[in-house]
C-alpha cells in the first residue's frame, strides 16, 4: 500500500497569467483524467522533485470534469519554480486534504456572500462556480473582490465575461487606487462590504490577507452578523498534510485536516496563533 | 513467568540475534547509551535509560518515502521501500514502552495510517526491562506508568542472579517460545517489583501534580504570562525534541543527488524559527510562542486530540540535556501553581 505522503504524478497542460504574479496551472493525471475528486475548498500538495512540496487550494470547481487548476501566488521556491515553467511540464501531485466548505450541507438555500481580496479568490473561486454550477440550490450570491490595481484582479476575464452576466449573481469589484481605465469602485474591501451593506441573513465567505479579513469582519459584526455564519479558510505551513507533521496547528486543531476552513465561531475557541 | 540466570543473558542475546536482528542498549565512548544492533562482544548498558529515546526504532530520525528520476519534463516515482526485517528490541525501560503508545496514535491509529512506522511497529518485538534503580529525574509515575510493570510484549525484571520474563501479547508468547528460558512462579518477580516501588515512593518528582492540565485547558494557560519568563533563556537548540520519546514532529525534504532525487523525512522541532515560517508570515514570531507551542501540545493539545492522555513519559532525558536547564517539570509547576 502506498503511503498518503507518496505523490501521483501530474502534468501541466496549461498555464494561463492571470496577473503579474499569479498563474493558473490546470493538471490531469498521466492518463489525462483529473488526479482526484474533491469539495470546494480542499487543498492539494504539488511539489517539484529537488525544489520542494507546497499546500494549494484547488481553484477549479468539483464539477468541472477533467481537470483541476491552481491559482497560484508566486512568492516562494516552490511558488517560484511553478511559474518559471513550461505547458507539458510534470509535478507530483497529492491530495485532496482538508474539510471543505460545507456547500451541500450549511451553505443550501442560503444567500451567499463571498468576500475576497487578492490571492484570496482562488480558494473561494472552486465554491463560487460550484454553486453557479447547482444554482437551484442557493439563493443569491454577491461576490465582493478587490485587489490592489485592475492588472491584480484574478480571474478578471471570467468575473466579466461569466459571473457578471449571470442571473441572481452580484460581482462588487474595486481596486485599492483610481487608474485611468477603470471606472468601477476605489477603495478598500472592508469599506465597499459596509457600503454595500448587505442583509445580515447572508452566509459570508472570506478569504484574503489578514488585515483584510479583520477589517472586513469588524464591519460585519457592526452590521450585526452572526460569527456562526460567516466561514473563512486558513492557511499554514504544512509538510505532511494528514496531522503527523506537527507544524499547523492551532490549538488543538490542525489547518490541514479539521480546516482548512473554519466557521467563526468556531475559530474564536482556539488560541489566536494564525 | 519464566527466567534465566543473568550470566546467560549472552547466550540468550545470541539466540535472538540468530533469528531476528536485536537492537540492545550499549554504552558508547563517552558512557552515552543507545540501541544498536547486537553482535558477540558487545555488553548490554547498565545506564537507567539511552541517550536518546526508543523512538529511533520505529520513527528513525532520518528515513526515505520516495526517490525521483528527472528528464526534462518527466519525472518517474522510484519506490524507496526498504527491505524490512523482523527485529527485537531488547531493554526498553517503561517511560519509553508508553512513548510508543503515544506515538502510534499519531502514526498508527490515525487515518491515514502511516505506512512507514507502522510497518516497523509490525515487525518489532519489545522486550522492557523493569528500572531496579530509577533516578531523581524520573517522573513517569506522574503520568500514571509503572516503571515496576513495564509494558510491552514481554516483560523482563532483575531479580538476584536472575532476569524474569513474562510475555504479554502473541508476539512476545512466539519470541519466548523457542528461547532457552526454565519456567518460574508467577509471583517470581514480586519481590523485584516490591524493591522498585520502595525506590520510586523515595523520588523527588513523584508528586508532580499534572490534574490542573489535560483536554480542554488551552484558554486556562494559552496566554498565561509566565510563558514569557519561562521561556526567557530559551535558545531553541532543539535538544529536548531529539531527545524526547514522544515528540513527532518532522520535516519532509528533498535531495538531489544528480541521478536521483530523494525525498526523505527527518525530525524537525518547533523549538527552530524556521518551523512554521512562511513567505506570508510567521505564526510564531519569537520562542516564547514556540516555547508555549511545545509544552501546550504535551500538556493541553495531545490530551484534546487523545482522550485526555499526556504527550510526556517522565523520563526525564530533556532535565538532564537542556543546556539552559529548563524543563517541562518547571512549567507543570510555574503554570500548575498559579491555577491553585
Amino acid at each position: 500500500m502506498n503511503d498518503a505522503l507518496i505523490p501521483q504524478i501530474g502534468v501541466v497542460t496549461q498555464i494561463r497569467v492571470e496577473t503579474p504574479d499569479v498563474k493558473t496551472f490546470r493538471v490531469v493525471g498521466l492518463d489525462g483524467k483529473k488526479p482526484f475528486e474533491h469539495i470546494p475548498g480542499q487543498c492539494a500538495m504539488l511539489s517539484i522533485p529537488g525544489v520542494g512540496e507546497a499546500l494549494f487550494s484547488i481553484t477549479s470547481s468539483p464539477t468541472v470534469e477533467e481537470y483541476l487548476e491552481f491559482s497560484i501566488k508566486k512568492c516562494g521556491c516552490v511558488t517560484d519554480w511553478l511559474h518559471s515553467m513550461e505547458e507539458g511540464q510534470e509535478v507530483t501531485i497529492r491530495g485532496p486534504y482538508g474539510n471543505g466548505f460545507p456547500v451541500d450541507t450549511d451553505f443550501v438555500g442560503k444567500d451567499l456572500l463571498f468576500v475576497a481580496g487578492g490571492i484570496g479568490l482562488a480558494p473561494l473561486h472552486s465554491v463560487i462556480n460550484y454553486c453557479r454550477a447547482r444554482r437551484e440550490k442557493y439563493g443569491t450570491i454577491d461576490i465582493v473582490y478587490g485587489a490592489r490595481s485592475m492588472a491584480d484582479l484574478v480571474d478578471y476575464r471570467e468575473i466579466l465575461d461569466e459571473w457578471s452576466r449571470e442571473e441572481g449573481v452580484s460581482v462588487h469589484l474595486t481596486i485599492d487606487n483610481a487608474q485611468p481605465e477603470w471606472d468601477g469602485h476605489v477603495g478598500f474591501v472592508p469599506n465597499y462590504v459596509t457600503e454595500l451593506k448587505p442583509d445580515t441573513s447572508k452566509t459570508v465567505v472570506m478569504c484574503g490577507p489578514p488585515v483584510m479579513i479583520k477589517f472586513t469582519l469588524s464591519g460585519l459584526m457592526e452590521l450585526g452578523f452572526d460569527r456562526r455564519n460567516i466561514y473563512t479558510t486558513l492557511e499554514l505551513r504544512m509538510k505532511c498534510a494528514v496531522g503527523r507533521c506537527g507544524r499547523c496547528n492551532i490549538g488543538s486543531k490542525f489547518v490541514c485536516k479539521d480546516g482548512p476552513v473554519f466557521r467563526l465561531d468556531e475559530l474564536d475557541e482556539l488560541p489566536n496563533e494564525y | 513467568m519464566k527466567k534465566l540466570l543473568k550470566t546467560d543473558l549472552d547466550t540468550l542475546f545470541q539466540a535472538i540475534a540468530s533469528r531476528q536482528t536485536l537492537y540492545i542498549p550499549v554504552e558508547d565512548a563517552g558512557k552515552q547509551a543507545a540501541f544498536i544492533p547486537y553482535a558477540p562482544g558487545l555488553v548490554m548498558s547498565t545506564a537507567l535509560n539511552t541517550a536518546r529515546s526508543a523512538k529511533d526504532l520505529f520513527f528513525p530520525q532520518v528515513e526515505s518515502l520516495v526517490n525521483f528520476r528527472m528528464d526534462g519534463k518527466h519525472i518517474e516515482i522510484v519506490s524507496a521501500e526498504a527491505e524490512a526485517k523482523p527485529f527485537v528490541l531488547f531493554g526498553v525501560r517503561a517511560c519509553d514502552a508508553r512513548s510508543f503508545d503515544i506515538l502510534d496514535r499519531v502514526f498508527y491509529d490515525a487515518e491515514p495510517q502511516d505506512t512507514f512506522y507502522a510497518r516497523r511497529r509490525d515487525l518489532g518485538t519489545v522486550v522492557t526491562l523493569a528500572c531496579s534503580a530509577p533516578e531523581e529525574t524520573c517522573f513517569c509515575t506522574a503520568f500514571g506508568i509503572d516503571p515496576a510493570e513495564p509494558a510491552g510484549d514481554v516483560s523482563v525484571w532483575e531479580s538476584g542472579d536472575s532476569c524474569l520474563f513474562r510475555a504479554n501479547t502473541e508476539k512476545g508468547e512466539a519470541l519466548l517460545r523457542d528461547l532457552p528460558l526454565e519456567d518460574a512462579s508467577d509471583g517470581a518477580a514480586d519481590a523485584a517489583k516490591d524493591a522498585i516501588r520502595k525506590i520510586t515512593d523515595l523520588l523527588p518528582l513523584k508528586d508532580l501534580d499534572l490534574t490542573p492540565f489535560g483536554a480542554g485547558k488551552t484558554q486556562t494557560f494559552f496566554d498565561d504570562p509566565a510563558w514569557a519568563s519561562l521561556s526567557e533563556s530559551c535558545v531553541g537548540c532543539g535538544t529536548c525534541t531529539f531527545v524526547c520519546p514522544t515528540c513527532q514532529c518532522f520535516d519532509i525534504r528533498d535531495f538531489d543527488g544528480g541521478k536521483e532525487i530523494r525525498r526523505y523525512r527527518c525530525w524537525d522541532s518547533c523549538m527552530y524559527s524556521d518551523f512554521t515560517q512562511m513567505s506570508a508570515g510567521q505564526p510564531r514570531p519569537t520562542q516564547k510562542e514556540r516555547f508555549r507551542q511545545r509544552f501546550m501540545h504535551k500538556l493541553v493539545y495531545y490530551p484534546d486530540m487523545h482522550e485526555g492522555l499526556f504527550s510526556c513519559v517522565g523520563c526525564g532525558r530533556c532535565l538532564q540535556k537542556c543546556p539552559i536547564h529548563m524543563n517541562i517539570v518547571k512549567v507543570i509547576r510555574t503554570l500548575g501553581e498559579e491555577t491553585k
